[in-house]
C-alpha cells in the first residue's frame, strides 16, 4: 500500500505554504475572508478544468478547445438570459451541459471515429469555436445589466459559506477521484495511456473509453463556461482566452504526464492551487501585473524542472565497468 | 490523390479560382504581391517549425519570442541603434530564445509541448513587463523599409526573404545528411540513437534556428506595421502549426515535406485575402482556417479507410 500522499505532492504543498506564508507576511490582508473568498473561487473553476483537462491527458490526448468550449456555451447561455430573463437556473445549467456535450461530441467522433490526433483535432475546434462566439453574439458584449437576475445570482450564492461554483468544483473533483481510483473507466485511462497495445490486448474498448473521455471534457467545459461568464458577468468573444493552456500548465505542475498513463486528482488540484495562488498574490503584493505572466511562465518552468529531476528514469547500465572507468577518470 | 502535394495544388486552384469569381480585384499583380505580405512572416516560421515537428517535437513559443524580440527592437530603437542593428538584434535575441527552449527540453528530457508551454508566458511575459499597456512607435528613418518595401516596387522584400529561405529549408531538409538524420530520429528516436545519431544535438538547434527564425519574422513584422505592443502576434503559434499540419506534416513526426508546408502557406494566405476582398471579419477566418485543419487531415484518412474496406 503506497502513501496517499506522494512526495512530489509533499513538496508542492510545502512549496505552496512557504508561498502563502510569504505572501501573508507582505499582505495580511492575502489571509482575509473575502481574499480566500475570491481564491476559492478562481481556484475552483480552474481545478475542475484541469480535472478534466487531465483526463485527456492520461489517455495520451489533450484538449485543448476548452477554453473556446467554454466561450461559446457561456456566451449561448447568455444570450438565452438576456433573451428569456426569467429563464430559470437549472435550464441554464442544463443547457451549458448539453451544448458543452454536443461541443465536445464533435471533438471525440473526429478522435475516436475518423482516428485524427486529438492535438489535431482541438486545435482545429478551438479556433472553429472561437470564431463561432462571433458568429453568435455578432462581436457584441453581453454586460452585467443584460442578464437575467438569476442567471449571474446563482452561481455566486452561498450554501454553507461557499459560493455555487466553488460547490459544483468540489463535485466534479469528487467525482473525477471516484472515476479514476474506483471504476473501471479510470483504470481503463490509464491503461490507454500507458500502453495502447496491451490496452487493446486486454479487451478495453479504446475508442468508446476516449469517445467518452472528450464528451465529458465538452461537458464539463460547457459548464464551467456558465459560471466563468456568471462570475465576471461579462461574456464576450475573448472570454477564457488561453485557460486551455493554463489548466495544462495546472497538470503539469501537478505531475500528470503529457506522455498519458500518469496523473492523480491531488496533484492536480495542488497544480492548480500554485498557479491561483501566484495568480492572485502578486496583485497584493503590489507587483505590477504585467509581471504576472513573466512570473506564472517562470514559476511553470521551473516546476516542470524540479518535477522532471524528481522522476527521470534510471538507465540501466549494460557496460558497469565502462562506466566506473568513465566515473574515476 | 496519391501525393498530398498535388491535393495542395488543387486547393490552391480552386481557391484562387473561386477569389477570381468572387472579386474582380483578385487577379491584380500589384494586389497579389501585397496580399502575401499579410502572411510571409508566419510562413517564414512555418519553415522552421516544420523540421521541429518532424523530429517529434513542437514549439508553441514562436509568438512569445515574436513579441520579445519586437520589444527589444522598440527598445534599441529608442536608444538610437540603426536599422542593420536592430534586424541583427532581433536575430539574436530569438536564437537565444530558441536555444533556450531546446536546452531544458534535451538537457531535462521534458516534452517539447510542456516547456515551451512555460516558456510562452515567459518571453510574452518579459515583453509585458516592459511594455505594459504602453507601445514602441519610433523607428529609425529607412527601418520601415524592411517589411514595407519592395523590389522594383513590386515583389515585396518580405516574400523574397521567404523564398529564399524556402530554398535554403527544402534543401537541407529533403537534400542533405542533417535531413535525413530529421526523419530518422522523427519516425523511431531510439533506432536513431543506437545508429550513432546525435538526437538531442540535432533537435537543439532545429529548436535554435526556429527561434533565430522568430527573431527574423519579429522585425520583419515591427516594420511592417510601425509598432511593437506586447499582445502582437498573439495565437500565431497555431496558425504556423495548422499550417504545417496542413502542409502534410505529421504531428507525430517522422513525416512531411516543405514544398508541402509552401503550398499550404498559400493556400491559407490565399484563402484569407480572399476572404478579406469578401469582407469577411478577420475572426471569421479561424472558423475557415480551423475547419480546412481537420477537414484536410479526416478527408484522407476517411478515404483511405474506404478503400481499405473495400479490398
Amino acid at each position: 500500500m503506497r502513501s496517499p500522499l506522494h512526495r512530489r505532492d509533499a513538496v508542492l504543498v510545502i512549496i505552496l505554504a512557504v508561498m502563502v506564508a510569504a505572501v501573508a507576511l507582505r499582505a495580511p490582508v492575502f489571509l482575509s475572508a473575502a481574499s480566500l473568498d475570491t481564491l476559492l473561487t478562481d481556484g475552483g473553476i480552474l481545478a475542475m478544468m484541469a480535472l478534466v483537462q487531465m483526463l485527456a491527458l492520461i489517455t495520451g490526448g489533450i484538449d485543448l478547445s476548452i477554453a473556446a468550449t467554454m466561450a461559446l456555451v457561456g456566451m449561448a447561455t447568455a444570450l438565452m438570459s438576456r433573451a428569456y430573463p426569467e429563464l430559470p437556473v437549472v435550464l441554464t445549467v442544463a443547457s451549458s451541459l448539453a451544448l458543452g456535450l454536443i461541443a465536445g461530441a464533435i471533438n471525440a467522433v473526429l478522435i475516436a471515429g475518423v482516428g485524427i490526433p486529438p492535438i489535431v483535432v482541438t486545435l482545429g475546434t478551438m479556433s472553429i469555436y472561437r470564431g463561432a462566439v462571433f458568429l453568435v453574439s455578432g462581436g457584441a458584449w453581453v454586460n452585467a445589466h443584460e442578464f437575467g437576475r438569476g442567471y449571474l445570482e446563482w452561481a455566486t450564492a452561498r450554501s454553507l459559506g461557499l459560493t455555487h461554483i466553488v460547490w459544483i468544483a468540489i463535485a466534479v473533483i469528487l467525482a473525477g477521484h471516484v472515476v479514476l481510483n474506483h471504476a473501471r473507466t479510470g483504470r481503463a485511462l490509464y491503461a490507454l495511456g500507458g500502453n495502447r497495445a496491451a490496452a487493446r490486448y486486454v479487451g478495453i474498448d479504446e475508442s468508446r473509453v476516449v469517445l467518452r473521455v472528450y464528451c465529458l471534457t465538452g461537458a464539463i467545459s460547457g459548464l464551467a463556461g456558465y459560471l466563468w461568464v456568471a462570475r465576471y458577468a461579462v461574456a464576450y468573444t475573448e472570454t477564457a482566452l488561453g485557460f486551455e493552456l493554463q489548466t495544462v500548465a495546472a497538470c503539469v505542475i501537478g505531475g500528470v504526464s503529457i506522455a498519458g498513463g500518469q496523473g492523480r486528482v491531488l496533484g492536480c488540484i495542488l497544480g492548480a492551487a500554485f498557479l491561483v495562488i501566484i495568480l492572485n498574490s502578486l496583485p497584493m503584493i503590489d507587483v505590477s501585473p504585467f509581471w504576472q505572466m513573466a512570473i506564472s511562465g517562470a514559476a511553470i518552468l521551473a516546476a516542470v524542472i524540479v518535477n522532471s529531476r524528481a522522476e527521470a528514469p534510471r538507465g540501466t547500465p549494460i557496460l558497469p565497468r565502462a562506466a566506473a572507468a568513465k566515473e574515476t577518470a | 490523390m496519391k501525393r498530398w502535394e498535388t491535393v495542395l495544388v488543387i486547393l490552391l486552384i480552386a481557391v484562387c479560382t473561386v477569389n477570381s469569381l468572387a472579386s474582380p480585384y483578385f487577379l491584380d499583380v500589384h494586389n497579389l504581391f501585397d496580399s502575401t505580405q499579410a502572411f510571409t512572416e508566419k510562413a517564414i516560421v512555418a519553415l522552421s517549425m516544420t523540421p521541429v515537428i518532424i523530429g517529434r517535437d513542437i514549439d508553441l513559443s514562436v509568438a512569445a519570442i515574436i513579441a520579445l524580440c519586437s520589444t527589444l527592437v522598440g527598445w534599441l530603437a529608442t536608444l538610437g541603434v540603426g536599422t542593420a542593428g536592430l534586424a541583427a538584434a532581433s536575430v539574436v535575441a530569438g536564437t537565444l530564445a530558441g536555444a533556450f527552449n531546446g536546452a531544458v527540453i534535451t538537457r531535462f528530457r521534458i516534452q517539447a509541448i510542456v516547456v515551451t508551454i512555460g516558456t510562452m508566458s515567459l518571453f510574452r511575459g518579459i515583453s509585458y513587463a516592459m511594455l505594459g499597456d504602453a507601445a514602441y512607435t519610433s523607428y529609425p528613418d529607412g527601418f520601415e523599409a524592411l517589411g514595407q518595401g519592395s523590389l522594383w516596387g513590386l515583389v515585396p522584400y518580405e516574400l523574397v526573404v521567404f523564398a529564399a529561405l524556402a530554398i535554403a529549408f527544402t534543401a537541407v531538409v529533403h537534400r542533405t545528411v542533417i535531413g535525413r538524420r530529421l526523419f530518422a530520429y522523427g519516425n523511431n528516436p531510439d533506432a536513431a540513437r543506437y545508429s550513432g545519431i546525435a538526437v538531442d544535438a540535432h533537435r537543439f538547434w532545429f529548436f535554435t534556428i526556429n527561434g533565430a527564425m522568430c527573431g527574423l519574422a519579429s522585425v520583419l513584422l515591427t516594420s511592417r506595421i510601425g509598432a511593437t505592443r506586447p499582445n502582437m502576434a498573439t495565437s500565431w503559434e497555431l496558425d504556423v502549426i495548422a499550417v504545417v499540419v496542413l502542409g502534410g506534416v505529421s504531428i507525430l513526426g517522422g513525416s512531411g515535406t516543405l514544398p508541402g508546408v509552401i503550398l499550404a502557406v498559400f493556400v491559407m494566405g490565399m484563402l484569407t485575402f480572399g476572404l478579406g476582398l469578401m469582407n469577411v471579419p478577420g475572426i471569421m477566418m479561424s472558423i475557415v482556417s480551423g475547419a480546412l485543419l481537420i477537414i484536410a487531415i479526416a478527408v484522407p484518412l476517411v478515404l483511405r479507410r474506404a478503400v481499405a474496406r473495400r479490398v
